[in-house]
This record gives C-alpha cells, structure tokens and sequence, in this order.
C-alpha cells in the first residue's frame, strides 16, 4: 500500500507545467536552510494532497543535494548509507553521462556544478500571474531566512502551439510514462504492466525480488532520487539539418521522424512507416502499441539507434523492468518561429529523471543507452537527440532498401547547460530535515499534505 | 652502456578503423590501463577495448571440496543454453571459457570472456539473468564472493574487478570485429549458396 500522503506529489502527478521556475538555492549555514525549509514546507504538497485539489494552480517541490543534507545537519553516519554516485553528485560523474566537451560542468551557466549547491526548489504553474505570486511568496521567505542564497533560477515557459506537450524541435512529449503498482493509473496499450513501486520509490519492493537497500529510515522511506539535466536545443541547427537532407517538407519531416523514431505529432514508425498520422500521435493508448523485434528488427522503420529506441529497447533488450525512469519537466525559453533565422537565445528542456537507483537507471540510460557509440553494435553513433555528437565525427545510419542511408558527422542538437543529482525527501523526512537540531517538535509548521 | 626499457606507456598500435578485420596485436601496460585514455564507466575505469573487443579473465580460488558443483554447473550451462539458444545473449559475447587448475593444494577457477562491450555496462542485466534462471552456483563456490550479489550488483563487479587479471598482450587475426558482424557475413554467405543453388533450376 502506498502512503501517498508522504509522497510528494511529483513522484506520482503529472502537473500542468505550462509555466512555472526552477530555484537553486545554498545555505550559508544550517539553520537559515531550515528555517526555508520550514517556510517552503507549507506550500510543499502530497500525492494525496493534490488529488483531492484539482482547482489549484501551482505546485512546488523540494529536494536537496548531498551537500545539501549535510549542511542541514543531517549526521555524518546517515550520509555515509547514501549512494556513492549521490554523494558524488552529477558533475562529479560527468564522464559516465557522456557531458564532456562543450557538455562538460566546466560551460554549466546556471551554478548546478557547485558543491554549495543545496536545495532545488521546483514551481509549476497554470498561468504567469500565479507564478509571479509565488514568486514574490518566495521573495518574502528568502527575506526572513538571511544566509540562503539563489545560486540561479529558471523561468519555464510552454512553447507554442500550447494544446499538447512538446519541445522546442515539435516532437510531442509526454507520450510514454511507466505506472506504479498501487496507483489508480492504467499502463498505456503497450508499455508493459504497472511496475513495483521500489523501482521508484524508496521503501518499498522493487522488480528484483530482492532485499532492497535504502540508506535511513526516516529520512529516506517515500523518498526517490532525481537527475536534473539542463538541456539546451539548437533549434536553428536542426531546422538547417532537415533542409540539408531533405529537399520537401515531406522528406525533412521524415528525417527528423528517423532520428526521433516518431513522427513529431507523436506517431511512431513502427505504426506508421510511410506517412505521419497525427490522429494515431496524440492517442496515447495506440501511440505505443508496438514492439521491435519481430515487428523492425533490422529498423527499416525506427533507425535502431533513434532517440526512441534507444531510450527504450522494449523487446530488444532484457532486464527493462530495473531500467525505466519517470520523467517529470518542462521547456524554457522563447519560442523560434518557423523561418525565423537562429536568434542566439538559449531554450530547451529543463527536466528531471525520477528513479530508485540513479546508477542502474537515469546513468544507465545516458551512459549506455545515449552515448555508447556501440549501441545495438552500430559503431561510432550516439543518440542524435541527446547524445553527446560534439565531436562533430559521428554517423547515423538509416536503413533502408537495398542501401541504407549514412549520415557522416552529424551535428550536436543539444548541448548540456546545467545538472544536478537530488534527493527527494517524503513529506515526514522534509518534517524531520526542518526540525534537526531542534528540541521543538511541536513548533513544526503542519503542511497540507501531512494535515490531508 | 646499459639500454634503459621503457614501458609503454602510449599505445603504438594501430587504431581500430586502420586493421579492422585484420591481423593486429596490442601490447596492453602493467594494470591494464593506457593512461592516457582511460574511460570512465559507472563502476570505475573501463579497461582497454583490443582487436578482441572487450574481455576478461577472473581467476579465483574456490571453496574446498565444491569441485564437483562446477561440472554440475557445465551441464546447467549446456543444458541452457540447448533449450533457449540466446540465453547469453545480453553478454554481447564472442566466448567463454571456463576451467580448473590446482596451485600447491588449493584449486582455482578461471574463467576468461570475449566480449564486444565492456563487462560492467550490462552487469547487472547479467546478473538479473543469472540469479533468474539457477544458473549462478559457480561464483558461489568461490572464496570472498559476496553473498548479497544478487541484490547488490556493486558487491559482483567488485569482485569481479579484484579478479581480474588484466592481458599484457592481445591478438586478433580478425580485429575489432563484433559477434553480430561475424554472424551477418555468415548469413550472408549462406544467403548467396542458397541463391546460387536456386540458379542451377
């Protein structure tokens, strides 16, 4: 049974993020961190809190860094049980990730890279006003709590047209998400049964059957891990790609559908090979419906080494129950009209990995799903979306009969700006990390989703 | 005067893309590694790929009176893989070999792995696979092997790493070719008999 009112709502809802802003945030020393804490905490809610207020228009999460808990004051016993690539934190693991290069933390431009980075505070909200009123909510905590310091912020914005989810490049998001055990949510057509909740959720069995490890009771139990990656989208250079190798619109919208495996509506290859059908994009219970082995092991449809595959192996890999990932996020920056010239300004996706283990998971997947140039034994290819192609010498191959076709030096679309590993305590371990050193317990701000 | 030997310390070898699916040797320095370019993977560094691809050899020295759990093992094994033919198939493997040898006494194991990926990248889809189909007595015979291996896939590469003994020397009469590619030119000369035999009608 999952305790969905220790949860925070993140892990477990899918909020609108048409707008909202990401705060990173040091503090200067252990108390003003709780004395945030305690502030933020009223407006931190639950799983179950947020499904019994469906008219509210914003959402916050909280969570730290390593560093963070430690200089909350959490004790040095109970951060030595956390994971080494944890405690580590995500620069410190830039090579496994592939962010080397123009990728590497040395070029992050947001501070995520630095080992005062503490606590993230995550907002979404349905509209500007509402952000701007938590923002100035926020303001005014930051003036009560002297010592806590906004490394850097990021506003969200939507990009239009704004009925569906996409990115920057107008590949439909949102379209495949594991279910947990537990929940009320029922799996797509073709994604698999709902998984256990360990393999997100700390405190609970996972897929392995196994004992599963979890570094403190208190602090961890509905806890999880998050990945936090910046990622820029160079928006001109995809469009200038698609021109190079595609002299229609017809032939440009394909090879951006063989890089992604999905035509931009949403529609994957697999379903329909030869012509988009938006129609089939945005009906989620058809839009994953398929597998590969039997269906494209060769990938005349879905390139084996796309964005979607590779992501996802389905059928063609073993194992996939221990790998999947929730992703929650949103995009930033200004929209690029179409036929409008590249105007320099940053905008992407800001997103996070939400996983048990960020090792067997969120790294996993970059390291061996994104970035091994020997993926399905493809040789000298990474992930054309979000693989590191800074060196400007990888391929992608698209099969096709009787010759396939090659692409030689295929650009970088994305570059990496900022990252993070975080923790993401349940609503009782916030409680527990707001009150350390304190001998008031009773003084603990009631949250709303501890009073639901 | 005395000649001064230097140990390599950068590889002179030629690189994959000019000896690929020919002849070529690789001297490989004390500790496995190339210093200069030494990846990093999700366990620690990442041993060298060669014209053999990727590889290993564990040595170890086995737990007194189990001799015989490891030929029960080898039946397992063939047995297994008879039934289901791609049960290795996650491994990316060109071959295992596996063996026993006595020093003053005390019986070891060895058991040497060609691969075409590095080991840690799907150690624990290995591990998944052992522990899922009763194929995992054999490293359980081993002294210092741990006994939580099957929840915790760090404490197996551990081990694995402590024993690895690294080449110093690997060659390849076909270099930095893949299982896949091997199997494809196969198939594909197999396909080609096939259509000769139909143009004899």
């Amino acid at each position: 049974m999952l305790e969905f009112e220790d949860i925070q709502h993140i892990l477990l809802t899918r909020t609108p993020a048409l707008t909202g802003r990401y705060i990173f945030v040091k503090f200067g020393n252990a108390e003003s961190g709780r004395a945030w804490l305690r502030g933020i905490l009223r407006t931190v809610r639950s799983a179950a809190a947020v499904d019994t207020s469906k008219n509210k228009s914003s959402w916050v999460t909280v969570a730290f860094t390593w560093n963070g808990l430690r200089a909350l004051g959490v004790d040095e016993e109970t951060l030595s049980g956390f994971p080494d690539e944890f405690r580590q934190g995500m620069a410190a693991r830039a090579e496994v990730l592939g962010d080397t290069g123009p990728n590497a933390p040395e070029h992050w431009v947001d501070g995520t890279n630095r080992l005062d980075l503490h606590a993230i505070a995550i907002l979404f909200a349905r509209d500007a006003q509402e952000r701007g009123r938590c923002e100035v909510e926020h303001d005014e905590l930051l003036t009560r709590c002297p010592g806590v310091e906004v490394i850097s912020s990021l506003e969200l914005e939507a990009t239009p047209p704004y009925h569906y989810a996409h990115d920057h490049f107008g590949y439909r998001d949102r379209l495949s998400q594991p279910v947990i055990e537990g929940t009320e949510d029922i799996p797509y057509a073709g994604c698999g049964g709902p998984l256990k909740a360990g393999e997100f959720i700390l405190g609970y069995p996972d897929e392995s059957s196994q004992p599963y490890p979890m570094p403190d009771q208190k602090l961890s139990r509905n806890g999880s891990y998050m990945a936090y990656r910046r990622l820029e989208e160079h928006v001109g250079k995809f469009r200038e790609f698609l021109a190079e190798h595609g002299e229609t619109s017809e032939e440009q919208e394909l090879i951006a559908a063989k890089l992604m495996g999905r035509w931009r509506s949403g529609a994957p290859l697999t379903l329909c090979p030869e012509k988009d059908d938006p129609e089939l994009g945005a009906d989620l219970n058809r839009a994953n419906d398929f597998n590969y082995a039997k269906e494209d092991p060769h990938g005349y449809a879905v390139p084996l080494g796309s964005h979607m595959r590779r992501m996802n192996p389905r059928d063609t890999a073993v194992n996939m129950n221990r790998r999947r990932m929730i992703r929650r996020g949103a995009t930033y920056g200004p929209h690029l009209p179409e036929g409008q010239a590249d105007d320099g300004r940053e905008r992407g996706i800001a997103a996070f990995v939400i996983c048990a283990s960020l090792i067997r998971q969120f790294e996993f997947a970059q390291n061996v799903w994104a970035n091994d140039k020997n993926f399905h034994e493809l040789g000298n290819e990474r992930d054309p979306i979000i693989g590191n192609n800074h060196e400007g010498t990888l391929e992608y191959k698209i099969p096709k009969r009787p010759i396939r076709k090659k692409i030689v030096g295929l650009p970088a679309f994305t570059t990496v700006r900022g990252g993070a590993y975080f923790f993401l305590p349940g609503i009782e371990a916030l409680n527990y990390l707001a009150n350390l050193g304190s001998t008031a317990r009773a003084a603990i701000p009631e949250t709303e989703g501890a009073s639901a | 005067m005395a000649t001064v030997l230097e140990r390599p310390k950068v590889s002179k070898a030629l690189p994959p893309e000019k000896v690929k699916g020919r002849q070529s040797a690789v001297a490989i320095p004390e500790g496995g590694y190339f210093p200069d370019k030494v990846e990093q993977g999700r366990f620690g560094p990442i041993f060298p790929r060669t014209p053999l691809n990727y590889g290993f050899t564990i040595i170890a020295k086995i737990k007194p009176g189990t001799q015989a759990n490891f030929y029960q093992y080898a039946r397992n094994i063939e047995e297994g893989v008879a039934a289901t033919p791609d049960l290795l198939d996650v491994l990316k493997l060109h071959t295992l070999k596996w063996a026993l040898f006595d020093i003053k006494g005390d019986t070891y194991f060895m058991y040497q792995g060609i691969f075409d990926t590095d080991f840690d990248k799907y150690t624990e889809d290995a591990v998944n696979i052992f522990s899922s189909t009763g194929l995992d007595t054999v490293f359980e015979n081993l002294e210092g092997f741990p006994e939580d291996w099957k929840s915790n896939p760090q404490a197996f590469i551990r081990f694995v790493r402590e024993h690895h003994r690294p080449s110093f020397l690997e060659y390849a009469e076909y270099s930095y070719v893949t299982a896949k590619e091997v199997k494809s030119a196969l198939e594909v000369k197999n396909g080609l008999a096939n259509v000769l035999d139909n143009m004899q009608l």
